[in-house]
């Protein structure tokens, strides 16, 4: 039997009925083509399907999609405004803080989880904060560089009064 | 050194804006109208006959449009080393025997991937097992289970190299040692698993296959021997890929069993492995014995050295046999080695194959020799690196025709890191240790196992009427940013903006033949093809600006900052604008095309040139768990010529990570041939919290071979941190190890030994 999941995915409302057991990747790639959410291990034990779940770092293939009804979605889609880049997409860019790419899109909507907790983290609360995001490229130093620099260009940002 | 508009400048991913927005489409994010989904039926057993395969309950599942077995697959045969028929071992699908846990015997297509799973469990295989082989040193016994009926004892390959006078030599040296080392395996565990979509088109009987993979091209040629079809009649394309590291060269059942059930069905096939299938049915890295003996003067001069090695093939040849000539070859690098013998067996077992990986063959080669040539040290009363500087190649160092290396900077590195190490490491407290490592590695391999007719690399540029580029490549980027490297050396060489660029990579129809990315070989081979083409085009718009000006033919002109004008008098120029429209106007509108390519020659039998350096490891070990502190890391780096820095530093991180994880924590156990770690909770990376930082320091040269002075970059480091790590150990608590992966048991094990030996 299907059922109703009413939500909102990087700001547009969705209306779906799908299966109960269905996960909340297969909705966002399957259903609604949003495939920069990507799968490696569907385990949740490499966290490359990480969203934003209401602000909250999620691994999408360990959530029942029903469990996003009624709340808010995060994609990496989602994360700049039409072609100008977040802060957090510049830094990575900048930074070579990805390589192959695959884990990349899990790797900054967790960055954007934390930056928006805590906007000035240490190396060792971003190593702590994003230990489980496995990347087999960059070796992470050149990650956690990138999440600090995103860190100092937010706050520029701020200062300036444009960011949201 | 020179000083270049674009080359050696920090540049941006050519992919990036793709890849930080989610655009990037990979294999894995694919589908097509109408499109079947794929499942293969694995073998429980490691070594069984096929009595019997009956698909009938199967085929009557709805939604089930295909299911074939060995018998319904061409039965052609393939492998990487072409060249030897023999060592074409693999098949789409098992015919009458199964040779690993995990072989595929049947493959199903259907509607949706659950009804291809369901349809698993409905074919019944009857099996009558046999006895199975596991391990190489049983694997050559007479009385061994044969894998293949063909190959007696086992054996896959051998290899042997030799050079000077090696007895002799033992017999003049004043300090001989031997030690033996075991090595594990590692997988690559890249992020996107291996996954191909293939799509018959039943009209003009051609198949397009898009697939995760390093090399277009070998996937081409699997596919034309597996299917029995004309290469030409097979189109493969590449998207971006989601990490290789090796571990994606050969044509593997994913793309092979698509493609058949494509032909059978009419329809799109798509095949994606599961993680578990990833870890337990893909190549990973060989794991070997190895008996490593030297001899030295007594200032620490290497005057010989003998290597015996055996690796576990497991059941086929993938890239497992170049492996075996590496770890031959580059056992002796980066050193002097005036008397030198090798031999070298690979073993076939039950067990999933080993091939190629990242520093493949050098990784645990390099392990071996630098561990003994630090206790070599030690037992000289030499400093480690002293003993290092003493015996290292210089520029022009050739070994008997096997190998010469031109640009050569070890020297420099070496003598750079013994400053660092004593400004940035003066505080070692106690159970603190520094280890070093050095490191070197091809730029590609002269080689040519796979028997192309083809130069290794090719590439071609089509100026358009405005100027703009399209420049087309069948390199491949799996994430090293060669398409980035690419641009920027057909941009400096016309002396345009990347900007003007558009990149065709990785189409085996539109694209001229290159080998692929391994062996680190795109940055030189495709760099000088791309090069090359774009140098041709720059030949025709010199011409048309030579005519313009009307000079003296003795003057020379550039192509720099959009223009190509006087060297000696920049002012007299025309813009590349212009000329691009002047050389078409003129060639009676046929559009510019320049093509390039290359092929190693006269380089001797291994690669075209050489990178290298050496690394250092600050560890230190807590001696109540037997836990290791990986503090800092410093890598002294010779690339040559780097194209581009931000990317180089990556390779060196993400390269020191596998290094260290082999060194620490990665290996793939088994059970009478079983991988008991198929899962990233049981297969231990590097994570984030374990990374040390990393210093790099470049040490830039000029490698006269490769595109502006440039070689391979960083694949070397994968190998120096395993041994790095345990030389560091070593010199905190005086425990010695003859295998990688420190875990704390056997930290502690190796403390508990030497304590004991310091009391008896
Ligand atoms: S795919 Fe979700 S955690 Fe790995
Ligand atoms: S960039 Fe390739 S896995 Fe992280």
């Amino acid at each position: 039997m299907k059922k109703e999941l009413k939500f909102v995915v990087n700001g547009q409302t969705y209306d779906l009925w799908i299966e109960p057991k269905t996960v909340l990747v297969q909705v966002l790639r399957d259903e609604l083509g949003l495939k920069g959410t990507k799968r490696s291990c569907d385990s949740g034990s490499c966290c490359a399907c990480t969203v934003l779940l209401n602000g909250k770092a999620v691994k999408s293939c360990s959530i029942l999609a029903l469990q996003a009804n009624g709340k808010e979605i995060l994609t990496v889609e989602g994360l700049a405004n039409g072609t100008q880049l977040h802060p957090i997409q510049e830094a990575f860019l900048d930074n070579w803080a990805f390589q192959c790419g695959f884990c990349t899109s899990g790797q900054m909507m967790a960055a954007k989880g934390l930056l928006d907790e805590n906007p000035d983290p240490a190396r060792e609360e971003i190593q702590l904060a994003m230990d489980g995001h496995l990347c087999r490229c960059t070796g992470y130093n050149m990650i956690n560089e990138a999440i600090q620099d995103a860190a100092k260009r937010l706050q520029t940002q701020e200062e300036q009064g444009g960011a949201k | 050194m020179k000083e270049y508009s674009i080359i050696g400048k920090p540049t941006r991913n050519v992919d990036g804006v793709a890849k930080v927005t989610g655009e990037a489409v990979y294999a894995f994010d694919m589908t097509l109208p109408n499109m079947l989904y794929g499942k293969l039926l694995r073998s429980p057993h490691p070594h069984a006959k096929i009595i019997s395969i009956d698909t009938s309950e199967a085929e009557k599942l709805s939604g089930v449009k295909a299911i074939i077995t060995g018998k319904d697959t061409p039965g052609g045969k393939w492998g990487l080393w072409r060249r030897f028929p023999e060592l074409c071992d693999q098949t789409a699908l098992a015919m009458d025997k199964v040779r690993f846990i995990g072989e595929p015997v049947a493959a199903v297509a259907a509607v949706t991937e659950e009804i291809a799973h369901e349809a698993l469990d409905l074919i019944a295989v009857e099996y009558e097992p046999l006895p199975a082989v596991f391990e190489p040193m049983e694997a050559i016994k007479d009385d061994a289970p044969l894998v293949h009926d063909d190959f007696e004892n086992n054996i896959n390959t051998t290899r042997h190299i030799e050079w000077g006078n090696v007895d002799e030599a033992f017999k003049n040296a004043d300090y001989v040692r031997e030690d033996r080392f075991s090595l594990s395996s590692q997988h690559h565990a890249p992020m996107e698993v291996h996954n191909a979509l293939a799509s018959y088109d039943k009209g003009s009987k051609r198949l397009t296959v898009w697939a995760s993979t390093q090399s277009p091209y070998f996937l081409q040629l699997g596919l034309a021997d597996a299917l029995k079809m004309r290469e030409g009649d097979i189109r493969v394309i590449k998207p971006h890929v989601g990490g290789g590291y090796g571990g994606k060269n050969s044509t593997m059942p994913d793309s092979v069993n698509a493609a058949l059930l494509s032909m059978k069905t009419g329809r799109p096939v798509k095949i994606v492995f599961n993680r578990e299938e990833e870890f337990t049915t893909t190549e990973h890295r060989t794991a070997m014995d190895i008996a490593i003996k030297i001899g030295l003067k007594k200032d620490g001069t290497l005057v010989a050295k003998e290597v015996k090695l055996i690796t576990d093939g497991g059941a086929y040849t993938g890239l497992g046999a170049t492996t075996l000539y590496l770890a031959g070859t580059f056992v002796t690098f980066p050193y002097k080695t005036p008397n030198y013998r090798y031999d070298g067996v690979r073993t076939y077992t039950n067990k999933m194959w080993s091939s190629s990986m990242r520093g493949f063959g050098s990784v645990p080669a390099v392990y071996a020799a630098e561990i003994q040539l630090d206790r070599a040290a030690n037992d000289l009363g030499i400093d480690p690196l002293e003993i290092r500087r003493i015996n290292a190649m210089t520029p022009g160092y050739s070994a008997s025709g096997e190998y010469t290396v031109e640009s050569c900077g070890i020297l420099e590195c070496i003598d750079k890191m013994g400053k660092r190490v004593k400004e940035k490491w003066n505080d070692l407290g106690e159970d603190e240790g520094i280890g070093f490592a050095s490191f070197a590695y091809m730029s590609g391999g002269i080689f040519n196992w796979i028997d192309t007719p083809y130069a290794f690399s090719g590439a071609m540029v089509k100026v358009n009427i405005d100027g703009t580029v399209e420049l087309f490549t069948q390199a491949s980027d799996i994430g090293q940013g060669h398409n980035t490297v690419s641009v920027m050396i057909c941009a400096e060489e016309l002396g345009i903006g990347m900007e003007d660029i558009r990149l065709h990579p990785a189409d085996t129809a539109t694209t001229l033949a290159d080998l692929g990315a391994w062996g680190s070989r795109e940055t030189l081979m495709n760099g000088n093809a791309v090069r090359a083409a774009a140098a041709e085009i720059k030949k025709m718009l010199v011409a048309v600006a030579r005519m313009k000006l009307g000079e003296n033919i003795v003057y020379d002109l550039v192509a720099k900052n959009k223009r190509i004008y006087l060297e000696l008098r920049p002012e007299r120029g025309f813009s590349y604008y212009e000329l691009v429209k002047d050389a078409i106007k003129q060639n009676d509108g046929e559009p510019l095309i320049g093509i390039g390519h290359y092929t190693p020659h006269n380089k001797g039998m291994i690669s075209p040139a050489y990178g290298m350096g050496i690394q250092a490891v600050r560890a230190k070990v807590d001696r109540e768990t037997g836990l290791i502190e990986m503090k800092d890391v410093l890598v002294v780096h010779d690339c040559g010529q780097p194209i581009n820095p931000p990317a180089v530093r990556g390779q060196v991180e993400g390269s020191t990570q596998m290094g260290l994880g082999y060194g620490l924590c990665e290996n793939m156990p088994t059970d009478n041939g079983l991988i008991l770690n198929p899962s990233f909770v049981d297969y231990k990376l590097i994570r984030s919290r374990d990374m040390p930082t990393i210093e790099l320091m470049e040490v830039p040269t000029y490698e006269p071979e490769g595109p502006f002075g440039a070689k391979e970059a960083a694949e070397a480091t994968t190998s120096p941190g395993a041994p790095a790590l345990a030389n560091a150990v070593y010199h905190a608590v005086g425990a010695e190890f003859d295998s990688n992966v420190l875990k704390p048991e056997k930290v502690l094990n190796a403390i508990r030994a030497k304590e004991q030996k310091g009391k008896a």
